[in-house]
């Protein structure tokens, strides 16, 4: 290129020889520093991918030249980690959930510590607040299956229901009308019923004496005389406003011919005892607790 | 005196020059006067307050930091004197930031770039850097010698460069020292930097700071007023007429002449400028232009050219100011015969000051009313209404209270809006029936979870305004927060 340069007048630097339009353009190279700097970081470069991991082989990869590995660095900044964490945790796990409530620091701890676990693991089925949906409790509210103490809500969360483990809860909503206990005009008219104590409208010519005798034979044993329910069956109070699965007449027939049986998972094993002491106390703060 | 000149003749011919040009080192000579004095005692205060303030000791009681200017980041305080701020506060700079920013209006409107000669950092510590080298390596003609010379160098030579350097470095570390300690306890943290205790961050910052002082201040220079700084180019559009600005009253000082012939030409009766093509305001620049050329865009108006001409004014018993603080309109005067004009209140002037004024005004009130007490609301989004089993409705309220005293208070919470709503403080028993009592300790904020329910069939609305009041019951003192209550 140094063979079509020339000088220019005005600067006097040389030209690259290239030009467009008449305008010839300078020959002004990069700073020495820079280029100097440029090559350093190519040197710099090869010498990372040798003393690094870097080189993927066909089974595996280079290890570098120190054993350096991000993974173990992980590792250590978790274990770190836990040991930061481990006092206050172990705190929570030694206190009772009582006294959890009642100290502001273990409670924001827990309501924290609750919040992400709960986040992670509980807001597929609940909602990430604990709304619930149709099937799945609403956590928010007062209307509980199994109990809404403290220690009735960290049992449930512990051994789930219908979960399979040893402990855990149990209690079916039979399916009347599949089984053939109910016929088809029985199964509606005792639906009526159910609706007419919470004190929803029914339908027109309902014969609520012959409701209240099906419900007497059938429903009484599991939700109690007058529907009130029955938390060590997990049978709902049927006269409240809260419907876990729907309160019109459809749902309801639904409900008595088809049954329901709702699982909820047991977490012990897969959470550790104070993790789960912790989203009890954040679930029993969320508002519905007793 | 009062022949006309007219202004386009005093450009210099170099219209042809090139585009590009490296730059050429300023050696700028030392000189004394007026406006070095001036510009001495302004460096000595600014750099007084800077190195010093957080030295000074302020006394907030037990707990609270004793130093009067901090900037506490881990606990997100921030102390000037009396007063502290809270990050719910921030706004308290951006009115700062407007009053700094019309001051600086204000300032070019009455004096042009008084900032620039007189107050800006990169011109303190530039004149401060410059002071050291002339120190060490002697004035302007004795350090572009010491440039040019080819001689085989000396080990005084070399003396003397490490001599400015390590001065330099001194002088750019203890800045960066000083910086570190407007943001901890200072005599703390002195300690901890001389013991090597110090966070890592504290050194990182003193390096950074370190660096660029001694870069900008001992190599860029002129430079950064030049082309890294955008001032110059705002200050151009802020200008006005009226504004003084360092000017050559080219109409006393042409046509340039030689002293002797300038006497010879008096004494003939003929009439002759005052200037005598002399550049000593061009050695004495600390950019290296030529104030007689006119206003430029280096020139960062210090003053330094005039008191060098008025010393050769002196000399050659002329009257002095044939460089000052002037402007164009008052040169077109004196031609024309008229006495000259200056004007400093003017409608540009009083809307500046009038701005300043109601800004600082605003701030000052804010400050002197400000509450010590606060609560902040914030509704639940998930769910936003819950259904009671008795057919009630409950909305849940993540409440903030912030104490802002220097005592622990005990606050009790009310509620207003929906009809007869009952509250619920969770991890709180209330002693008083459905009005929680928290007690929120000094200097810090207690964050809760507020229940409220009501029954449906009173509150028929879709979304009730609720309004959250918060009493201190010794004091008396309230806050409050509005919010919505929600049925589903």
């Amino acid at each position: 290129m140094t063979d079509h340069s020339e000088v220019d007048t005005v600067t006097g630097k040389s030209t690259t020889g290239h030009e467009w339009d008449g305008i010839k353009e300078l020959n002004t190279p990069l700073p020495r520093w820079w280029v100097i700097a440029f090559y350093l970081t190519i040197v710099w470069a090869i010498g990372y991918w040798i003393v690094y991991p870097a080189w993927p082989l066909i089974a595996s990869n280079t290890t570098g030249l120190f054993g350096y590995s991000s993974r173990a660095d992980v590792a250590v900044e978790l274990a770190n980690l836990e040991k930061i964490r481990g006092d206050k945790m172990v705190a929570l796990g030694a206190a009772s959930l009582a006294d959890i409530e009642k100290d502001p620091a273990l409670l924001a701890l827990a309501r924290a510590k609750g919040k992400t676990v709960f986040g992670d693991n509980c807001a597929p089925c609940h909602g990430s607040g604990g709304a619930g949906a149709k099937g799945f409790p609403n956590l928010n509210d007062d209307d509980w299956l199994w109990g809404g103490t403290l220690d009735q809500i960290m049992q449930t969360i512990q051994y789930g229901a219908r979960s399979g483990h040893a402990k855990t809860h149990e209690g079916q909503m039979l399916a009347f009308g599949k089984d053939g206990v109910l016929k088809g005009d029985e199964i509606v008219t005792v639906a009526n019923y159910v609706r007419s104590l919470s004190g929803l409208s029914t339908r027109k010519g309902f014969d609520a004496a012959k409701g209240e005798k099906i419900f007497a034979e059938n429903c009484v044993a599991c939700h109690g005389d007058g529907g009130k329910g029955n938390q060590e069956m997990g049978a709902p109070n049927l006269t409240d406003k809260i419907w876990l699965y729907g309160s019109d007449e459809a749902s309801l027939i639904e409900t008595i011919s088809q049954g329901r049986a709702g699982v909820m998972p047991a977490w012990e094993g897969r959470l550790d005892p104070a993790t789960i002491k912790a989203m009890a106390v954040y679930v029993h703060s969320l508002g519905g607790g007793k | 005196m009062n022949k006309t000149v007219n202004p386009n003749e005093l450009k210099p011919a170099d219209d042809n020059a090139p585009l590009y040009a490296a730059r050429k080192k300023v050696y700028p000579q030392s000189v004394s006067g007026t406006f070095r004095r001036i510009k001495w005692g302004l460096m000595a205060f600014c750099l007084g307050v800077y190195y010093l303030l957080p030295f000074v000791r302020w006394n907030r009681g037990l707990g609270a930091p004793s130093q009067a200017v901090l900037i506490d980041l881990p606990n997100s305080r921030f102390y000037f004197f009396f007063i502290e701020l809270w990050p719910q506060e921030v706004y308290y700079f951006t009115g700062l930031l407007i009053v700094a920013a019309v001051a600086l209006f204000l300032m070019n409107s009455i004096g042009g770039r008084i900032w620039c000669g007189y107050l800006c950092p990169q011109t303190v510590w530039t004149d401060l850097f410059y002071a050291v080298e002339r120190l060490v390596e002697g004035d302007r003609r004795e350090r572009m010698r010491k440039d040019k010379s080819s001689d085989p160098i000396k080990l005084e030579r070399i003396y003397e460069i490490v001599l400015k350097h390590s001065i330099w470095l001194l002088i750019a570390w203890w800045t960066g020292g000083a910086w570190v300690l407007y943001f901890n306890d200072a005599p703390t943290l002195v300690k901890e930097l001389v013991t090597f205790q110090a966070p890592m961050i504290a050194y990182v910052w003193i390096g950074i700071l370190t660096a660029s002082t001694y870069v900008l201040a001992g190599f860029m220079r002129e430079q950064v007023c030049t082309y890294m700084c955008p001032w110059p180019r705002i200050q151009a559009a802020l200008t006005d007429e009226w504004a003084l600005n360092v000017t050559y009253r080219y109409d006393r000082g042409e046509k340039r002449t030689s002293v002797k012939k300038a006497a010879e030409l008096r004494a003939l009766g003929q009439q002759v400028g005052d200037c005598v093509d002399c550049y000593q305001c061009v050695a004495v620049c600390p950019t290296g232009i030529d104030i007689r050329n006119g206003p430029q865009l280096e020139c960062i108006q210090c003053g330094l050219c005039i008191d060098a001409c008025d010393n050769v004014m002196t000399k050659i018993g002329r009257p002095k100011r044939l460089i000052g603080y002037d402007n164009d309109i008052n040169i077109q005067r004196r031609q024309e015969g008229k006495a000259p004009i200056y004007r400093i209140v003017r409608a540009r002037t009083i809307v500046y000051s009038a701005i300043i004024a109601a800004v600082g005004g605003i701030m000052i009130y804010t400050l002197a009313t400000r509450s010590l007490l606060d609560v902040n609301v914030l509704h639940d989004r998930n769910p936003v209404a819950v259904k009671l089993s008795d057919g009630s409705i409950r909305n849940a309220y993540t409440v903030r209270l912030l104490n802002k005293s220097g005592y622990d208070r005990v606050i009790a919470i009310d509620v207003e809006g929906p009809v007869n709503p009952t509250m619920h403080v969770v991890g709180v028993d209330s002693v008083t029936p459905d009005r929680p009592i928290i007690v929120v300790p000094r200097d810090s904020t207690s964050e809760l979870r507020l229940l409220v329910t009501a029954p449906a069939e009173n509150n028929p609305e879709k979304s009730i305004p609720v309004r959250f009041h918060v009493m201190d019951i010794g004091l008396g003192v309230a806050a409050s927060a509005t919010d919505n209550f929600v049925t589903p």
